[in-house]
């Protein structure tokens, strides 16, 4: 049984009281920002990557990965109580959860999502213990034709996922691509793009560049739109769920569970794209489909189970293959960076402790949500109740300190003033920023390995498709640009999309 | 010709611009190199052009298909926030951590909706005694802490 020492070993590494304490504060700010709408995990890791600099890389990576499954718990308090999304994913958790809590079924609903979170979590871990190591074997005799072909496959994936124009989306991506061209020339030396400007020689920090993207931009956006909360319940009682809940309620959880496990493994995917498709499969499946909307159980367990398996399992092809699926998963790749560790296949042989040690860690982490969740409710149900206009500016100030200190550098901040301005004239023209932050990301590494896959083939550029894993990838990108470009499938995506943003 | 979408009109015309610049300044400044030998210049060309291209079809679309219009801009949280965040940075050399905190916080409040003194000053106070507790004493990072002239 190799699964269970490896799991032996996490085990033995995740639960010194370091690790522990780490995973605890991750899991809180999880929680915390998870909660509170109008900042998301996204630019919260960006905001603490700097500061995990000191830290040692485990722990780093444990507290940063507890923050994006802490959020989605988080989240879904929000969205059940005030019905707002307190973050992305529990979109579709308002449309139910809210109106069970006008029912008065509001702590019900509660639970549901946080014991549905734990079980998906729990099963999440599993997979990815069972599904990384044969991946990493895999990616280890991978060339540079293959490695570009499948950041190609993982780019277009990303955007036939994404919602909104797929045209855009991938020009957004070639943008971000561009963006990370910016410093020196790995190859010859030379400064691109850099006019004169010292700074610029290194290349724009990924982390400045999420952050105007992801954090300015969603402030400003947020005051545009100005303050609506109403906290619903004031007072959750009753966390119990009757025998008539509970019964129809875990068939859901299984469901979503296994479908958030398998979509949070593709590109692009991971909690958003999971809770969206639970809830549509839900509604598909069920015995009475009129009551979706009007405080379906269903409706919460689902997609609460499923966005908390794609947040695990997204970090599957991240620690397997070094490619991100998502922002998150950029920024994880951007940690490991800051620690000296070349992201890939090889971490899992090299670093064991490291990577099995992350994966326990989940399990921990997932445990103390649920405590952190459910008895400790009342804690954040008053938190919700503190005006934007108090945490605006904070969330600002902690993002400054973030990027200046950097390099202690107010360069940086001006990089990230103006990707703020970018950020806010793209969410005006809906361009989507994620694909960009991906091709960001992975620019570098595909300029590398475009370059070297052409003069290993001595400039043949049929070599991306006579190779039979990178003909793979190149095919399934071909194939999953013409499915999304085909009219009848295209109308049927943006529906699935409108219905449930509505 | 009418322009059916806007979004999607300024969209194609940014993605064309954009395009056309990294394109057209890699080539005059780098070297192109050949498919075997990739010079500089190789990789931005060939993306600033696949994004001209992209670009082309994004607004060629905007006066086929309809779309919704562009929502109006409001400026105020856009240019106080920036101004805010610039301010940081700039005066946390000269002035130090406790100056450029309220500057960040004050300005900031402006681009809010409402807007009172007693409660900005309020948030300053928690923010610099936080902003200190965890980052200068938690975790040593090397920041002033007032202007340079008093110490």
């Amino acid at each position: 049984m190799e699964i269970f020492n490896n799991l032996l070993l996490g085990f033995s590494v995740a639960i010194s009281l370091q690790n522990i304490f780490y995973a605890f504060i991750g899991v809180l700010l999880g929680t915390l920002i998870g909660v509170l709408p109008g900042i998301g995990p996204v630019a919260t890791i960006a905001m603490l990557l700097p500061i995990t600099f000191n830290l040692n890389p485990l722990s780093a990576l444990i507290m940063l990965a507890g923050i994006y499954y802490g959020a989605q718990y988080g989240g879904s308090t929000t969205a059940i109580l005030v019905n707002i999304p307190g973050e992305s994913a529990s979109v579709v958790t308002c449309l139910d959860g809210y109106q069970m809590a006008r029912q008065g079924r509001a702590g019900v609903a509660l639970a549901t999502s946080a014991l549905g979170s734990f079980f998906a979590g729990c099963v999440a871990t599993l997979v990815i213990a069972v599904a990384a190591p044969p991946l990493a074997e895999v990616a280890l005799k991978f060339g540079p034709s293959e490695y570009f072909s499948l950041m190609v496959f993982g780019l277009i994936a990303a955007t036939v996922l994404a919602h909104g124009s797929l045209i855009k989306a991938i020009a957004m991506v070639v943008w971000g691509l561009l963006f990370g061209i910016i410093g020196t020339d790995v190859n010859s030396g030379v400064l691109r793009f850099t006019f004169d400007i010292p700074e610029l020689s290194d290349g724009i920090g990924f982390v400045i560049v999420a952050m105007g993207m992801f954090g300015t931009a969603e402030i400003v956006a947020n005051l545009e739109q100005g303050d609506k909360r109403e906290v619903f319940a004031k007072k959750v009682t009753n966390l119990w769920l009757t025998k008539e809940d509970f019964k129809r309620a875990w068939p859901a959880v299984l469901r979503g569970t296994a479908l958030g496990s398998c979509l949070g493994i593709l590109p692009g995917g991971g909690a958003l794209l999971s809770s969206f498709g639970a809830y549509t499969v839900e509604k598909k499946v069920s015995n009475h489909p009129e009551q979706f909307g009007k405080g379906a159980i269903e409706g919460v367990a689902g997609p609460e189970s499923a966005n908390n398996a794609g947040a695990q399992t997204s970090f599957i092809p991240m620690l397997t293959l070094g490619i991100p699926g998502n922002a998150v998963m950029a920024l994880m790749i951007g940690a490991l960076m800051i620690q000296g560790i070349a992201p890939g296949p090889q971490v899992m042989n090299e670093k064991p402790q490291l990577f099995w040690g992350l994966i326990a860690s989940m399990w921990i982490g997932n445990l103390m949500l649920v405590v952190l969740n459910l008895p400790l409710i009342g804690m954040w149900v008053k938190l919700l109740q503190v005006p934007y206009r108090f945490l605006f500016p904070s969330i600002l100030v902690f993002m400054a300190i973030g990027v200046y200190s950097l390099s202690n550098n107010p360069f940086d901040v001006l990089i990230m003033a103006i990707f703020g301005i970018v950020g806010y004239i793209c969410a005006k023209l809906e361009c989507e920023p994620a694909p960009m932050i991906l091709g960001f990301i992975l620019g570098p590494l595909m300029e590398e390995n475009l370059r070297r896959a052409m003069l290993l083939s001595r400039g043949d550029p049929t070599v991306f498709f006579t190779k039979p894993i990178s003909a793979a990838f190149m095919i399934a990108s071909l194939i999953l640009l013409v499915i999304v470009a085909l009219p009848a499938i295209r109308k049927k995506r943006d529906e699935a999309f409108v219905e449930e943003t509505k | 010709m009418k322009i059916k979408s806007p979004k999607d009109f300024w969209s194609g015309l940014m993605f064309i611009g954009f395009g056309l610049f990294a394109s057209i300044w890699a080539v005059v400044h780098y070297q192109m190199g050949t498919a075997v030998r990739m010079g500089p210049a190789y990789f931005p060309t060939v993306l600033g052009g696949l994004l001209v291209f992209l670009g082309l079809i994004v607004l060629l679309g905007s006066f086929a298909i309809e779309g919704p219009k562009i929502p109006p801009l409001t400026f105020r949280p856009l240019v106080m926030i920036t101004i805010g965040c610039l301010l940081y940075g700039y005066l946390m050399k000269p002035l130090g951590l406790f100056a450029a905190t309220c500057s960040l916080v004050v300005v900031g409040a402006l681009g809010g909706h409402e807007f009172s003194w007693k409660e900005s000053a309020v948030l300053c106070l928690v923010l610099c005694v936080f902003s200190w507790a965890v980052f200068i004493k938690g975790l040593g990072l090397p920041f002033p802490l007032w202007p340079a002239y008093f110490s």
